[in-house]
């Protein structure tokens, strides 16, 4: 008996009453809003408040606009070329600053890497704005490009260095004591065990460059409208079902990523 | 892997290469929200094989600033500003002169007095395409005045205040309140504006939002009962099934304006935006812009291809004895005086 | 030794030049030229005059009225004190949404701390606009609040309660949007919780009030400053939540700035507050740094 009665004071010890009721809120807080947009998305009624009856009309109707479809076509072309690159400079950044010992330029280039995190999004978007209007840049999707690369770099950063801080150096200092070159080493040891870093930094990326919406609402010009610029100037309409539609495809999306990176970093956890 | 890598890279060089090398055969057009018609769009891509991709915005002023901002290219081949606002983008050299507009094959539909119209006399920068006013809009069974003082919408009685709804941007708002004390659009003496200020200020207590988009929705939901309203897109609300939906034309008046198509600096597809512009002008296609849109146009001809709907709207009709004023390019120092008083009014 | 050490250098630099140049070129770039455009006169229909000029920063607090006279505006305070309240508000309140559900997260077996930690951080990888617009279904007339209390009763189906277009709605949008950004932090604290010091607290009677203030707040405070500070710093900033929420009738700072670059075409003006805010979230930032590296001297004095 005695063992279970001291369980039952740790416990008595932890557990403040209430806490887990009010986490149940919490969470509902946080997921109720998306529950009710997406089931509001199977509304057949024209008006979205009203609810009429079940249906997947305006998921079928999303499939005939086609500005939806080139807003979408835009939005993967900037997140396929954003994400990459953001992940390759984020990858050469974390290998010279975690491996690279101490070195003066170190400070710097930790902070030049946070820094599109400190900023706020706003001052950036802003900024950007009057760089590309004042220098005359406009290269169309370049320019989303560019700006979206920037803000990237961090959210790419910051599991590849992760990576690499959990890895055993020893393994690469076995390498090389095994006569096998420098750049051998990094092919045959560093960069497998880095990959799974990689590709969570790129899937990082890959979602903060699907959801931006004030960088690029700034930045874009013609042809080069977003799918969450073009949810915008559709909700500025009026909330109807076709934007709860569209808006619960990307949500469904951005969740299904993260779910597939947070798997994949379990698995390599353990 | 490496194989599939490669494809993969391959595939997003073809859609840089679909979206940017092979430009031609496409046409951005940049509009007001609600204002072109998908069966106008699909007839065009249908007769031309161009492709059009619309965006949208929600003043004069906001394309103004977009096209400043665009540092000589907005990727945009095609905007549709008010009367006003061509003449302050051919002042501030944002559009494109384009050549042969008298020339085209459509441009002989055009009204004689809509021909050469004063913001472009040569006809070198825009072609017609939708006239109407500006004013306000009420649910008439909520509400029990008549709509024929510019007053009932500055200062709202109190069976309204609080559901009313103005415009996000000043232009309108302003000349609607010039019309309203009486004095001149694009005043420069102060006192004028500072009672327009005034009139504003009063106003905003009753407002419950500042917006041009989803105005048909909002007075649909009754989230409000009065809203700055313009006369065609108030008829499509009719239509749309809010049956009550009252356009005011107070005995001060509306204010005019006049949408044109026009060039941005720097459009890329130059031969497909004159195409759409041609287009535009035929009888046939103007009236399916006018059918949608609710608005009247310079296309005499159009009247054989109206719908009874719109043969038949009565927002639209301006009762006799009623001024339409058009809004003017104001010079700069009572653009800033605007721009100051909307400052004012917003924080 | 000595060639492989230049080797090293090299190596290092040719490995941080693609950030150096990507990072310099355009982000500290677009600030740099900013900070240039807010010294600048501005052009009436958009753009500026190339021409020095004070008067983006002079018009923050003075402002030459129509009359042409410089007189002192409070107006532009008054945005950024709305803005510190509210955003000092959505603080508070993620503090004490989050702080409960961070404790007792923190308090599950790994398995369940695993999967709960990573349903607080799903919203926060979802687009934020839609999530704030998911609120106008919610709150907006006719929408989930008001239709409940018309099927209890409560409220007839002609009125309305008024939710949408207040300071309250923008309010519930910015502590929807940054919560997760506050029980992270507080979270990752509190794990590290040795939960022997409160039993050793409650063999000496303390209460339960006591552990928490004496030991549970104490011990999360790193927590509960850095994620104030994630969730202070974007609010300052939003521009979405006023926008969708508030009805465009009250200016956040956020708002005013992305005004002046849309109706008002003020571009020194905006660049001006751009920087205002910029230097704001740097002394933040700065007080932040500073007090880390007191509790980090604290912790090690220990």
């Amino acid at each position: 008996m005695k063992p279970k009665d001291k369980k039952t004071k740790f416990r008595y010890v932890w557990n403040f009453p209430g806490f887990g009721g009010w986490t149940a809120i919490f969470f509902g807080f946080l997921y109720i809003p998306i529950f009710v947009l997406v089931c509001y998305s199977f509304n057949s009624s024209k008006f979205a408040m009203i609810w009429t009856g079940f249906s997947f009309r305006w998921y079928t109707k999303l499939f005939s606009n086609d500005d939806i479809q080139s807003a979408t076509i835009n939005s993967l072309i900037i997140a396929f070329s954003a994400a990459p690159l953001a992940t390759i400079i984020a990858t050469f950044s974390a290998l010279a600053i975690v491996r690279g010992g101490e070195f003066r330029s170190r400070e710097l280039s930790n902070g030049l890497i946070t820094l599109p995190l400190m900023v706020p999004e706003i001052v950036t978007a802003v900024a950007t704005l009057i760089f590309f209007a004042s220098l005359g840049i406009n290269f169309g999707l370049m320019n989303v490009i560019i700006a979206h690369t920037v803000f990237c770099i961090p959210f790419a950063y910051m599991p590849i260095k992760a990576a690499l801080e959990a890895m055993d150096p020893n393994l690469e200092l076995a390498a090389r004591d095994l006569y096998s070159d420098k750049p051998s080493t990094f092919r045959t040891i560093t960069l497998p065990l880095l990959t799974p870093g990689i590709i969570s930094g790129f899937m990082l990326a890959f979602v903060i460059s699907i959801d931006d919406f004030i960088i690029t609402l700034m930045v874009a010009g013609g042809g080069s409208t977003t799918l969450p610029v073009y949810i915008y100037s559709m909700v500025k309409m009026g909330v109807s079902p076709e934007v709860n539609a569209v808006s619960s495809l990307m949500l469904v999306f951005s969740i299904f990523i993260v779910t597939l990176y947070w798997i994949f970093n379990r698995k390599i956890n353990n | 892997m490496k194989e599939k890598v490669i494809k993969l890279l391959v595939s997003i060089s073809l859609l840089f290469a679909s979206s940017s090398l092979m430009a031609a055969g496409k046409l951005n057009l940049y509009n007001w929200a609600d204002y072109t018609p998908d069966a106008l769009i699909d007839k065009f891509e249908a007769e031309t094989g161009i492709q059009v991709t619309v965006d949208t915005y929600d003043s004069n002023e906001t394309l103004l600033a977009k096209l400043q901002a665009g540092g000589g290219s907005t990727g945009y081949d095609l905007a549709v500003p008010s009367q006003h606002f061509v003449e302050i983008m051919i002042k501030e050299g944002l559009i494109e002169k384009i050549d042969g507009i008298t020339g085209m094959s459509n441009y002989k539909y055009v009204a004689e007095q809509f021909q050469g119209p004063s913001f472009d006399p040569t006809q070198e920068y825009s072609t017609p395409w939708q006239m109407g006013s500006a004013s306000w809009a009420y649910r008439a069974d909520s509400y029990s005045g008549n709509g024929s003082s510019m007053m009932e919408f500055f200062k709202p009685s109190d069976e309204v205040c609080g559901k009313v709804a103005v415009f996000k941007s000043p232009e309108e708002v302003v000349n609607m309140a010039h019309l309203a004390l009486g004095s001149n659009f694009c005043s420069e003496d102060p006192n004028e504006m500072q009672a327009v200020m005034d009139l504003l200020i009063e106003q905003k207590k009753c407002v419950a939002v500042y917006s041009s988009e989803g105005i048909n929705e909002r007075l649909m939901s009754g989230e409000v009962i009065m809203h700055a309203h313009w006369d065609g897109y108030s008829q499509v609300g009719k239509w749309e099934g809010v049956d009550d939906l009252t356009y005011a034309y107070p005995k001060e008046g509306v204010v005019g304006w006049f949408d044109s198509l026009v060039m941005p600096k720097g459009a890329k597809n130059v031969e497909e935006a004159k195409a759409f512009m041609n287009f535009v002008m035929h009888p046939e296609n103007m009236a399916i812009l006018s059918n949608f849109a609710a608005y009247a146009n310079a296309i005499p001809e159009s009247v054989n291809y109206l719908s009874d709907d719109m043969k038949n709207a009565t927002n639209i009709q301006v009762p006799d004895g009623i001024p339409v004023k058009f809004g003017q390019a104001c010079n700069k120092e009572s653009q800033a005086l605007v721009d100051k008083v909307w400052t004012k009014l917003m924080q | 030794m000595n060639i492989q050490g230049e080797n090293k250098t090299q190596n290092r630099i040719l490995s941080l030049l693609p950030l150096w140049i990507v990072i310099g070129i355009f982000m500290i770039g677009p600030l740099l030229v900013m900070a240039t455009v807010s010294l600048m006169e501005s052009n009436v229909y958009g753009g500026v005059h190339f021409k020095f000029s004070l008067s983006g920063y002079q018009q923050i607090l003075f402002d030459t009225n129509l009359f042409d006279e410089i007189e002192f505006n409070p107006a532009y305070i008054i945005i950024i004190a709305r803005s510190f309240v509210l955003a000092l508000a959505a603080t508070f309140l993620s503090l004490l949404i989050g702080f409960p559900a961070a404790y007792y997260i923190s308090r599950q077996s790994n398995r369940v701390k695993n999967i709960l930690i990573f349903l607080v951080t799903i919203p926060f990888w979802t687009n934020l606009l839609i999530r704030t617009f998911a609120w106008i279904i919610i709150l907006g007339k006719g929408g989930v609040i008001e239709s409940s209390f018309n099927f209890l009763g409560l409220l007839d189906k002609e009125s309305s309660l008024n939710l949408m277009y207040t300071n309250t709605a923008i309010l519930i949008g910015l502590v929807y949007s940054y919560l997760p950004l506050m029980v992270l932090p507080i979270y990752a604290s509190l794990e590290k919780m040795d939960v022997r010091l409160l039993e050793a607290a409650t063999d000496l009677y303390s209460s339960r009030i006591e552990l928490i203030r004496k030991i549970i707040f104490p011990l999360s405070m790193p927590g509960i400053i850095g994620g104030s500070i994630l969730v202070f710093v974007p609010c300052l900033g939003a521009f979405i939540a006023p926008d969708l929420l508030g009805g465009g009738k009250k200016l956040l700072l956020g708002s005013l700035i992305q005004f002046q670059f849309s109706y008002a075409r003020n571009w020194p003006f905006g660049a001006a507050m751009a920087m205002f805010l910029l230097a704001l979230v740097i002394l933040i930032l700065i007080f932040n740094a500073k007090l880390n590296r007191r509790h980090r001297k604290y912790e090690a004095q220990r």
